[in-house]
């Protein structure tokens, strides 16, 4: 702002000069802001580290500030921003990626739309080489290079543990909490997904991945199977393909279109 | 008067703000309470766990509803995307009326998340009025504004804030949602009297009160709404009730939120307000 402007919109009071006054508002923008991000991405958090997050957040801010109505699609840019702006996670660039796809996917799953399940009957007799299925909006399913749920689940459990013990704690939102242990590079296949509206992350194989990931873009049933295990090593797929869909029937996640 | 045009000719009573911290307590031991107040932003979302736990408490209990960002005040037109969804939490609480705030906080699709003053002008008040008129046309249920808490004037006002207000409501034909908190820290933030303030307003709009905590600063006053109700704004409370009749008075408690029993004590002490100008009116 050129220095001069807020006075010539914003009065002064006996109190506080114009940009005292315009300045409050400005602390509370970032105090709210940022409040928000902290709740959103703990484990982004702990990657990075306090201080690096806070760069990190008043950057993506700054690029991609808020254009929705609920500070709910906040972080709706965030995975565009860290693959624009990689330095903002250097040197963990890669698990900052990954940790901050599979915070987002917990929103998405927590209060996205849930469609009617489709019933079995329906598509008893369907030529597997005509249907599609359609997958819950809710669910995400990410291939990521470190075990991010991993780190999540022992982030909330020691999160858990500091208040079973009523433990002090600096207040979340300061202090210099240190960045998470680097976890090893590890391949993963994960679906973010909630079960009785409690969130749940589930461990995918590979093949599964795939499979899912082809249906939910609109591939033919058979197609997305034949593609899906093309390469996979000899065994005995049938068997395995039918107890994976009867587990994703049973948690509900094929939806009418 | 209470129970008018503004909020839908409901006799609603004390209620206190559907916080998460709560639910587990509101959903197990089903306190006895007469309404609920939501921000409608936290249900405007498509599936999941809030509208599990809101379809939940509609099975109990009444419940209006409270925005933080239609702002009335903004020059952008209303978004239809946000006016489609708010429409669906309506029909779904049937809430007697909706309420949102005196302010504005977007411009060009970019949102503050926050409820910015005002300049005081006929203009935007023409420009408000509309908006809201468009708000309860779409939703087709009645609208409450209210007045906001704040820290800057504008050079570019014509008017006093209770003037604007009044303005804005008669133009809209609207309901005032009377935050007597936000007037006693507007007050000391910018020098006026707030019994003026309330003198000054068409009460006969006052479809609902909020009453709430603050924190004091060396040089401002900060709207909290993470401490009790202080004795200077129980007063307002006091005088509000005798200009436009018991009306739905709703406790805000959203930061430092204690048990669901304290804040519900602290609601209730509007109860004494209440039985006195009962006990005046009475013959």
């Amino acid at each position: 702002m050129q220095p001069g402007t807020d006075a010539s919109f914003i009065k002064p009071n006996d109190r506080l000069t114009s940009f005292e006054r315009l300045e409050i508002y400005n602390r509370q923008y970032w105090f709210r802001i940022l409040g928000c991000f902290y709740e959103d991405y703990p484990g982004l958090r702990a990657v990075l580290g306090d201080s690096k997050f806070e760069r990190l957040a008043r950057a993506y801010l700054a690029k991609y500030p808020s254009a929705s109505f609920t500070l709910r699609n906040l972080g709706g840019r965030l995975e565009k921003f860290l693959a624009e702006e990689p330095q903002w996670a250097a040197p963990r660039q890669a698990l900052a990626l990954d940790m901050a796809r599979f915070e987002w996917a917990q929103i998405v799953a927590f209060d996205g739309e849930a469609r009617p399940v489709v019933e079995i009957d329906s598509l008893l007799g369907s030529d597997p080489a005509k249907l599609r299925l359609a997958l819950q909006p809710y669910l995400s399913f990410l291939a990521l290079d470190h075990p991010v749920d991993d780190c999540v689940l022992a982030l909330k459990k020691a999160a858990l543990r500091g208040e079973a013990s009523n433990a002090v704690e600096a207040s979340p939102k300061s202090g210099t909490r240190r960045a998470m242990p680097l976890p090893k590079r590890e391949k993963i296949y994960v679906a973010v997904h909630r079960h009785d509206n409690g969130l749940y992350y589930k461990r995918l194989e590979p093949e599964a991945y795939h499979i899912l990931t082809a249906l939910r873009g609109g591939a033919f049933l058979e197609d997305a199977c034949a593609e899906a295990l093309a390469s996979a090593p000899a065994g005995d797929w049938a068997e395995v393909v039918r107890k994976w869909f009867e587990n994703w029937r049973q948690l509900g996640w094929f939806c009418v279109q | 008067m209470p129970a008018n045009a503004f909020n839908g000719f409901s006799d609603y009573g004390i209620g206190i703000g559907l916080r998460i911290p709560h639910y587990r307590h509101i959903l197990e031991k089903k306190p006895v309470v007469d309404w609920f107040e939501i921000i409608s932003e936290n249900f405007m979302v498509d599936g999941g766990r809030p509208l599990e736990v809101l379809d939940r408490v509609l099975e109990q209990y009444r419940v209006v509803q409270h925005g933080v960002s239609m702002y009335f005040g903004s020059a952008d037109p209303p978004d239809r995307e946000h006016l489609k969804r708010l429409r669906t939490l309506v029909r779904r609480t049937k809430t007697p009326w909706l309420s949102d705030h005196l302010c504005w906080g977007s411009v060009d699709g970019r949102f503050t998340h926050d409820l910015l003053p005002m300049p005081y002008t006929f203009a935007a008040a023409k420009h408000t009025a509309e908006k809201i008129r468009q708000v309860r046309d779409f939703t087709e249920t009645p609208v409450c504004v209210e007045n906001v808490s704040s820290y800057a004037e504008f050079h570019a006002s014509e008017m006093t804030e209770w003037e604007f207000l009044s303005e804005v409501v008669e133009a809209a034909d609207c309901g005032i949602l009377l935050d007597v908190n936000n007037i006693y820290v507007s007050s000391k933030n910018h020098n006026f009297d707030p019994y003026e303030y309330l003198n000054n307003i068409p009460a006969h709009r006052v479809g609902q009160i909020h009453i709430a905590g603050h924190s004091k600063f060396k040089k401002y006053i900060l709207d909290t709404h993470d401490h009790p109700v202080l004795d200077p704004v129980w007063k307002l409370y006091a005088h509000a009730t005798r200009l436009a009749g018991v009306t739905a008075t709703l406790l805000e408690w959203d930061d430092r939120i204690p048990s669901f029993e304290e804040v519900h004590r602290e609601a209730l002490k509007a109860n004494r307000f209440i039985h006195a100008l009962e006990a005046v009116a009475t013959p």
